[in-house]
């Protein structure tokens, strides 16, 4: 079997109840699957949850693990989000550290990305920045000369473009009459 | 009507047509205990010596029904004991629900005396688990509980009740038991292909497992096998399935197979694989696994499709219904050719060969069923005689082999049985094959056996070693017998009268003979210790990882 290691951006919608990330993120954890970023909060339908996960792996392992947590009383629906439609965005806070002498430098990388400057202080200064990942790592780059005080990243929440994706419920199942006797009857052959 | 949760508790057991529970009391279901014993004239509770047998007796009674067995435990130390039960359960997809009872809710998180986080230690082996919190969600909780272990894939649920939700009181409404859940649905196209595929085969195999057993589908199996012709064969929970006797059946697959099993999957053209996960006791080897063969994949969990080896054809769905609907389909056909072949291969099969100067496990088991007749239930532990058992059995009740497969759980058997017993009735004949390994383990449940009076008869193959792993030893370790010597010198004659049941020494057949004859008139348990020789081995035997070529036959 050959081994295509691919970035892919999942979207799951869930149960909006407590224990449902540990379910979803244990099963990961069990497949051996590194999480590369999740983010997760609640739908337009407040019962609902969507997480949105970015994995790194081997193709067909990830598509079973998928239709494994498809499988989760807690899943309503498991998608992987196709590449060329998705809508990928991720906010970064990064606060560097920044004197009279090079604030106006770093004033320039910022307004060339379009990120926000949304604290200055005597000694450093914070900047907001939201965009497609790759947008975040060219922005993180520029910072290779200077001193990164503190960083963090949300991680990336996506959507594709037009129409609706997600269903909220899973495909109705049909329902037949019990198969097993009742207690008191044999058992069947 | 007000009532409190443990009436509720009661009421939704009756309501889902449980009529047997297996448990252990404790401080955190003090109510529901005595809920219990208000209405012990609607609900039968088994009292067992240990939580984990408790567990393993309720999945005993649901292999042996096919309806959810029902395991009750107090918090903490009894919540964990459960959990070898329930990961047992799960891996074999034995529809089964455990209460277990915890601290009250003012208390969870504290470190509170016997409490245990039970619903995150379950979580990785149940198909869904619950913490009630609020004494108006018990009742839907339960049912829901009730209807996902028996929906779609079976499986265990777990529900923790914290001890307040037990004794507060919310408005009950009865309600009607849900029907079972299940996927009927299935794509007609692909029956269709399958059964094109199969009517124009010339060397097909089916091989199936304990998926069939859980959709109900044996009957439609055995239909398909003989109208098209088709050879079977059947991995360990599968046994049973299609009866013993029945020419079209190969025996058993896999690791301890027999030959002719694992030959005709490497040369059929076309192998049908139904409700079975080729799992690596199986497909030893995936990527030679059925090679030359386009395989048909039939599965109710569309995430066991190309989990281990690539299948050229799935349709999932409930077997039971993608059977029914495949039938008219297949062309009547026999296959002479292939026949021939395999009827070749099973003449050069592996056959043991009994020595009159000491007793042999295939004699042991032959003598077993020659006087139980292919009716009885049996029940196995986990190891040497648990292969033996699948490889000499001859039983025909497609319930009628109850073993832990995919967890392979030592100390399973005694619990089982007893679940067994229970649930089939003192008129069905239990018997139950153990080593002295796997006894040793849960062999307290005896005094649940007396309790209850359970005319279960134990057959324990006594070698004195760790016989499945010491063959390992043999074979690829140098005979470097690294602790499967143990040296005990248990009294199992004793020990079963210290118990208070009857217990038999066997050192040759004559006396198993006799031995089994007096435990079949026997009203309670009895034991009968059987002394093999400790260098007797499963044969044949494919090393994990290898394939047909590497199968050693002695």
């Amino acid at each position: 079997m050959e081994h295509t290691e691919q970035r892919k951006v999942v979207s799951l919608l869930v149960d909006n109840q407590t224990g449902v990330l540990a379910r979803v993120s244990s099963l990961f954890t069990r497949r051996g699957f590194n999480i590369e970023s999740l983010t997760v909060s609640a739908t337009n339908d407040p019962t609902i949850s969507r997480i949105t996960v970015t994995v790194y792996g081997d193709e067909n392992r990830l598509n079973q693990l998928l239709l494994q947590t498809e499988r989760l009383e807690v899943t309503r629906q498991v998608f992987v989000l196709d590449d060329r439609k998705a809508l990928q965005r991720e906010l970064l806070l990064l606060k560097v550290a920044a004197t009279v002498v090079n604030r106006a430098e770093l004033r320039e990388i910022a307004s060339i990305y379009k990120a926000k400057i949304i604290d200055l202080s005597p000694d450093s200064m914070v900047f907001e920045l939201t965009g497609k990942p790759d947008k975040v790592d060219a922005f993180l780059r520029m910072f290779e000369g200077y001193t990164i005080l503190e960083q963090c990243r949300t991680g990336v929440t996506a959507m594709e473009r037009g129409g609706m994706h997600q269903r909220m419920q899973k495909p109705p199942q049909e329902i037949r009459a019990v198969q097993f006797p009742l207690p008191g009857q044999s058992c069947p052959k | 009507m007000l009532l409190n949760g443990s009436q509720i508790f009661v009421e939704v057991l009756c309501e889902q047509g449980v009529d047997t529970i297996f448990g252990y009391p404790g401080g955190a279901v003090l109510n529901l205990y005595d809920e219990l014993y208000k209405n012990a004239d609607r609900i039968t509770h088994v009292l067992t010596a240990h939580e984990q047998g408790a567990s393993h007796a309720a999945d005993g009674y649901a292999r042996a029904t096919g309806r959810t067995g029902v395991v009750l435990a107090t918090s903490g130390p009894g919540a964990t004991n459960l959990v070898t039960g329930i990961a047992t359960a799960y891996m074999d997809s034995i529809p089964m629900v455990a209460f277990t009872g915890n601290v009250s809710t003012d208390l969870l998180g504290r470190d509170s005396f016997q409490e245990a986080y039970i619903e995150g230690i379950t979580m990785p082996i149940t198909k869904h688990n619950f913490t009630v919190r609020r004494v108006e969600d018990l009742a839907d909780t339960m049912r829901a509980a009730f209807r996902i272990a028996q929906s779609g894939r079976k499986g265990p649920v777990l529900v923790d009740i914290p001890k307040d939700v037990t004794a507060n009181k919310c408005e009950f409404t009865p309600k009607q038991p849900e029907p079972i859940r299940t996927v009927t649905t299935f794509d007609e196209k692909e029956v269709s292909w399958a059964a094109d595929l199969i009517n124009g085969a010339e060397r097909p195999l089916v091989y199936f497992g304990g998926g069939v057993r859980s959709a109900a589908s044996c009957q439609p199996l055995r239909d398909l096998i003989h109208k098209a012709g088709i050879p079977a064969t059947y991995t360990l929970m599968g046994a049973g399935v299609v009866p013993y006797g029945d020419p079209l059946s190969l025996g058993m697959i896999g690791m301890h197979g027999c030959y002719t099993a694992n030959r005709a999957v490497s040369e059929a053209d076309v192998v049908v694989a139904i409700g079975t996960r080729f799992s690596d006791r199986v497909a030893l080897k995936p990527s030679t696994f059925a090679k030359k063969a386009t395989i048909i994949q039939i599965d109710i969990d569309p995430s066991e499709v190309n989990k281990n080896v690539q299948v050229d054809l799935s349709v999932v769905g409930d077997a039971a219904y993608i059977l029914q609907a495949m039938l008219p389909k297949i062309k009547e056909a026999q296959h002479p050719e292939w026949m021939a072949q395999i009827h070749d291969w099973q003449a050069h099969d592996y056959h043991p060969v009994s020595d009159p100067s000491r007793l042999m496990p295939h004699q042991v088991i032959g003598e077993i069923c020659s006087q139980c007749g292919p009716e009885a239930v049996y029940v196995t532990d986990v190891g040497q005689h648990q292969m033996w058992a699948a490889q000499y059995l001859r039983h025909t009740k497609s319930r009628g082999f109850i073993t832990s497969g995919g967890l392979g759980t030592m100390g399973f058997g005694y619990g089982a049985a007893i679940g067994a017993q229970m649930a089939l009735g003192r008129d069905q004949r239990v018997v139950m094959l153990t080593g002295d390994g796997s006894f040793h383990m849960n062999l307290n449940e005896a005094c649940t056996a007396v309790s209850y009076n359970l005319p279960i008869i134990t057959v324990i193959f006594n070698n004195q070693v760790l016989g499945m792993v010491r063959q390992w030893q043999t074979a690829f370790y140098g005979k470097r017998y690294s602790q499967t010597d143990p040296h005990r010198h248990t009294n199992f004659v004793k020990l079963a009268e210290g118990f208070g049941l009857k217990g038999y020494h066997c050192e040759n057949l004559a006396q198993f003979q006799a031995a089994f004859a007096e435990a079949l008139k026997n009203d309670g348990p009895t034991w009968i210790e059987c002394m093999i020789g400790k260098d007797e081995k499963v044969l044949p035997m494919i090393p994990g990882g290898g394939d047909i070529r590497d199968i050693m036959m002695e």
